[in-house]
């Protein structure tokens, strides 16, 4: 039974290599949710509210991550933003930035995967909201960024909320484009599935593995609870 | 003063419309559902651009197609009040009331926040979310919240039309505080006769978009050509009165109707809580007016008033409606009766005849 117990207690107890694709995993998750809401907010509204020439074309764009393989798509970013892709030449000459096989890179794939995944819930919210308030406002004499900050932008917050949460969730588990065009480097773009994938590989990981695993399940779970909480949150706020 | 004068197709529907506006008090636009009463107003507000036309407000152009003047809904500084509330959800009642608030700094405040808030009993309801407020309480902070955003006219679209009777009585008197203690132009479309013989100074019917009369409600509904008001159950006339004295033994108030020297009419009505010498608002139903050839005698009904028939056409279902001028032959006041047409023929009516009209029932509002 003390064994049992010490045993369980080992189990939890995670290697400092270990600690560090986890805190890596939550650093990309966190970074790219925040790198993606700005453009995701964007998109969505436009997406969601007006009719411009082209707006299937970039609708598909948009979706392209959601159905492409993420290996294709992590191979796709290697050509844009690699050393020599045409992007990537052009930050690394002007600015000395790299981002193909650094955790910037990771970050990078991860925005680019869970972006279809925040638009598609904030251009749900951003049809949903009023027009007719924002009219109101208009007669109130607010203009239109006036009125897009302080009208339309907090009655889309569920949906931001939602949509900035499933991407969080969804980029804790972000693999296949991570891999491909960020590798899996311990430290620097290794996070918690390349680690799991990692462990799987060398003989004796399995215990590795298991820990992992178990983290990430613990994760997802508190970011599922959590984004439950923070939706609820912000519906009421509407409602009053 | 607003001067309108602007053309806008809608579909197979057409706006054309042309008035003025007087600049104090409230200009009532009457129409049936369908009457571009909406359209009206949201192109006046800015939210709709008409296809040609001049608007214009105190002497300032707001729109005008021919030297290309289009100012944004935001500049007009014109405030709407909507058939449904429109409140911002997500604020509570004060920042609902501070949004146009703050955004119009700059512009003269007909009344203090404190003064909009009092007069419209809002102040329990500051720190609540719209969404815990009764419809009528809805209405009336959307009411505030136009007004303190300190606008040169009030657009008011159909703001009782959503709310059921109690609710309706319970706005009407705070609609004619603010038309007579503040000092903003209204202009306030109804399809609701009530709202119109207790909001209006000046009337303006719609009818397929276009004005069929404009001018003072007791002249409006006095005539007998305009089929948009007397071809309906509550057709009558409005009166301008006076409290002429109490006689609390009786419990009854007379109410004097033009001037006394020059042969006035004198209503009473059961006892008026107001002080001699206010003025107030009759409405009189042409389906409460019958009418005698001689003076009556023993008879329950109060008002028993001697004129003249002015005027007298034909209506559909055999029915007959009267003009009598009471009071002296200048017309202190006009009446209309709703008669069959077969009593018309019986008592031999013809205009210019003397006829003693029988009120059975006058409605009175007050007027500041």
């Amino acid at each position: 039974m003390n064994d049992s117990l010490n045993g369980g207690g080992r189990f939890l107890t995670l290697t400092p290599e270990e600690w560090q694709a986890v805190a890596l995993s939550l650093r990309v998750a966190i970074s790219s949710v925040l790198v993606c809401l700005p453009p995701a907010i964007l998109v969505g509204w436009l997406l969601g509210r007006s009719h411009f020439f082209g707006k299937s074309a970039v609708d598909a764009f948009v979706h392209l991550p959601f159905v492409l393989p993420p290996v294709v798509t992590g191979y796709l970013l290697l050509l844009l933003f690699g050393i020599r892709g045409p992007v990537g030449a052009a930050l690394n000459d002007w600015f000395g930035i790299r981002l193909a096989f650094t955790t910037s890179g990771a970050i990078l794939a991860t925005a680019v995967m869970t972006f279809p995944l925040m638009v598609r819930a904030i251009r749900l919210s951003a049809g949903s909201v009023d027009r007719k308030l924002e009219e109101a406002a208009r007669t109130l004499g607010a203009r239109p960024l006036d009125r897009f900050v302080t009208i339309t932008l907090p009655l889309m917050t569920p949906g931001i909320v939602a949509g900035a949460m499933t991407a969080f969730a969804a980029a804790l588990g972000e693999f296949g484009a991570v891999i491909t065009f960020a590798a899996s480097i311990p430290g620097e773009t290794q996070t918690l599935p390349l680690a799991i994938y990692g462990a799987l590989q060398v003989p004796g990981g399995e215990a590795t593995a298991a820990r992992l695993s178990f983290v990430s399940f613990a994760l997802a779970l508190i970011a599922l609870f959590a984004s439950e909480r923070v939706a609820h949150y912000a519906q009421g706020l509407q409602r009053g | 003063m607003l001067k309108i004068d602007i053309g806008r197709q809608l579909g197979a529907f057409r706006l054309q419309t042309s008035f003025e506006a007087p600049a104090r008090g409230a200009t009532v636009v009457f129409g049936p559902s369908g009457a571009g009463k909406s359209a009206l107003l949201a192109v006046i507000a800015g939210l709709q651009r008409p296809d040609r036309g001049k608007i214009e407000i105190f002497g300032e152009s707001l729109f005008d197609s021919e030297r290309g003047i289009d100012v944004a809904a935001e500049d007009r500084r014109i405030g709407f009040v909507f058939q449904e509330a429109r409140l911002f959800p997500h604020m509570p009642v004060r920042a609902n009331l501070e949004y146009g608030r703050r955004r119009r700094r700059d512009a003269a405040a007909h009344a203090t926040f404190d003064d909009i808030v009092a007069l419209l009993g809002i102040a329990g309801l500051l720190e609540r979310k719209p969404g815990a407020l009764s419809g009528g309480e809805k209405q009336r902070v959307a009411i505030g919240r136009a007004l303190l955003s300190n606008p040169r006219l009030l657009l008011l679209d159909e703001p009782l039309a959503a709310l059921d009777d109690p609710r309706k009585a319970e706005i009407l008197p705070f609609l004619e505080r603010l038309r007579d203690e503040v000092g903003v132009p209204m202009l306030y479309v109804t399809h609701a006769m009530e709202e119109v013989t207790r909001i209006a100074d000046h009337l303006v019917l719609l009818d397929h978009g276009r004005v069929a009369a404009a001018g003072r409600p007791e002249e409006l509904m006095s005539r007998l050509d305009l089929p948009l008001l007397i071809d309906r159950a509550d057709a009558g006339t409005v009166l301008i009165g006076r409290i002429a004295g109490h006689d609390l033994e009786r419990g009854v108030t007379s109410i004097a109707v033009g001037h006394a020297d020059s042969g006035g009419a004198e209503f009473l009505l059961s006892h008026v809580e107001l002080p001699v010498g206010h003025v107030v608002r009759l409405r009189v139903l042409a389906r409460d007016v019958a009418v005698a050839t001689k003076r009556p005698e023993e008879l329950s009904v109060q008002n028993v008033l001697a004129g003249r028939l002015t005027e007298l056409v034909e209506r559909p279902n055999q029915r007959c409606l009267l003009r009598i001028a009471v009071g002296s032959d200048t017309g202190a006041a006009a009446l209309l009766a709703l008669l069959t047409a077969d009593s018309a023929r019986r008592l031999h009516l013809r205009p210019g005849q003397e006829v003693f009209a029988l009120v059975k029932s006058v409605a009175s509002s007050a007027l500041v």
